[in-house]
């Protein structure tokens, strides 16, 4: 039943291997030539007068939250929509159960505000 | 299975894995100079010419000259996390070759859950993008990060709901079941571009849009951010980052085709014109061959989105449409609309 599976792995690694290949050829070829200004991070023209850690706007986490929800659903989607033609119309109405639930919670969000970005 | 302990079905295997990974290199570095040619004519200007005929050594160059160059890394930087991230973001973009097919059979795992493992491949290039820019410690690369992954999530639930739509027709999770459902006697018009009409666009959006392409490309706008996410990064570090991007725009060019318009089907199948209505691995090339230019004719004709207009798009306007397709998608194969396979 895995033995379709390992190919995968082995081409994970191959590509981690590429990957470091590629890095480790670029620090041997190129040049190292030190120097402060060119290795502080990029400004506009002046020295960065403090750290670049700076406090996010809530809503990038709103979005990251409702990311969750959102992706745990399409995975509870795809099982049911690989076998749901074998069950028949017991599963067909209780997904449709399980997404009008889910619309509930998205008008709720939409009216609450958190999908606004101005 | 004791196949993995074979030591010759190990190397027959590995040589299988490079067969699909050095063209697709390859195809990276062609597909980058057929961008520039294309958007060189658009502009009614020659793009690259000087080396080799018509310039197809361009990229090989750009490749060579990014391999000698410094890798700078930023004084602030997390030095570990600095180098993980272009790993974290090339990986999943060559692995999920792994389950794509080319032909039927052609294939290197026809895993039963191929669908499930680009799901899991394309949500990981994420990772690479969000610790590219934490671990640069630069303004420029935390904005950038955080709008590339913002905007790379929300699409992410509008692609996996347009899978959904595909799964429940074709009640597979993998690619070579998915194509061959396709098939049939009234050739194009047996896809499955036509009973999910408004999810091929919306795949196909999404896509452009995950791929941080434009007119989507907020994440490295020039003229805003500089370069987002990669803006420290130079030398080969970057080149990992400029690979991942474009083989994905090359996985979302087969994608689309294997997903909506029957991968290698022929568009005349059951048309009875000889040769044009076999399937065959040409199909696929000629469907993604179209689909790889559309992406750069995107770049050439659509001027940037503004980002609250983009998630606004993808949150307002996609998702609605994607979770009202999946009911339609069910009823569809409940009442048996749509005919699957042959």
């Amino acid at each position: 039943m895995l033995a379709g599976y390992w190919p995968i792995l082995l081409f994970l690694i191959v590509a981690g291997g590429i990957g470091v290949a590629l890095i480790v050829i670029g620090w041997i070829a190129g040049p190292r030539r030190p120097s402060a200004e060119k290795y502080s991070p990029y400004e506009c023209g002046f020295e960065a007068f403090e750290g670049a850690r700076m406090k996010f706007d809530v809503r990038y986490y709103l979005i990251a939250i409702l990311f969750i929800l959102f992706d745990l659903e399409i995975a509870f989607l795809f099982p049911w929509a690989t076998v749901f033609s074998k069950i028949g119309i017991v599963a067909l109405v209780e997904m449709f159960m399980f997404l009008l639930l889910l619309v509930v919670g998205y008008i709720y969000i939409w009216k609450k505000g958190a999908l606004e970005w101005d | 299975m004791s196949m993995s302990s074979d030591p010759m079905i190990l190397l027959w295997t590995l040589a299988k894995i490079l067969v699909i990974a050095v063209p697709l290199i390859i195809a990276v570095a062609m597909y980058v100079w057929w961008e520039r040619k294309v958007i060189g004519w658009m502009h009614v200007r020659m793009g690259p010419n000087k080396i080799g005929p018509f310039g197809l050594l361009q990229a090989f160059a750009d490749v060579t000259k990014l391999l000698i160059k410094e890798i700078i890394i930023p004084t602030n930087a997390n030095r570990f996390l600095y180098f993980t991230a272009p790993l974290l973001a090339v990986i999943p973009a060559l692995a999920v070759w792994a389950i794509i097919p080319f032909d039927n059979g052609a294939v290197l795992s026809n895993a039963n859950a191929g669908v499930l493992f680009l799901l899991a491949m394309t949500s990981l290039g994420v990772y690479g993008i969000i610790l590219a820019g934490w671990a640069s410690n630069s303004r420029y690369a935390l904005l950038g990060a955080m709008r590339s992954a913002a905007q790379m999530i929300s699409y992410e639930i509008c692609m996996g709901m347009a899978l959904v739509c595909v799964l429940i027709l074709a009640g597979s999770l993998n690619f070579t079941a998915i194509v061959e459902a396709q098939a049939g006697g009234k050739g194009l018009f047996d896809w499955f571009w036509l009973p999910l009409l408004p999810m091929f666009f919306v795949y196909y959006i999404s896509g452009v849009a995950e791929t941080n392409r434009l007119p989507f490309d907020v994440a490295e706008g020039e003229s805003e951010i500089v370069a987002g996410f990669h803006v420290e990064y130079s030398g080969s570090a970057f080149a990992l980052f400029f690979l991942a991007e474009y083989a994905n725009m090359i996985l979302l060019s087969f994608l689309a085709p294997i997903l909506f318009l029957g991968g290698w089907l022929s568009p005349f199948q059951g048309w009875h014109l000889g040769w044009f209505s076999q399937p065959g691995w040409w199909w696929l090339f000629l469907k993604f061959f179209i689909f790889a230019t559309s992406l750069i004719w995107l770049r050439a004709t659509f001027p940037r989105y503004r980002y609250d207009q983009i998630m606004r798009l993808g949150w307002k306007v996609f998702i609605p449409i994607s979770i009202a397709w999946i009911f339609v998608a069910g009823l569809f194969k409940y009442f048996n609309v749509v005919t699957i396979g042959h």
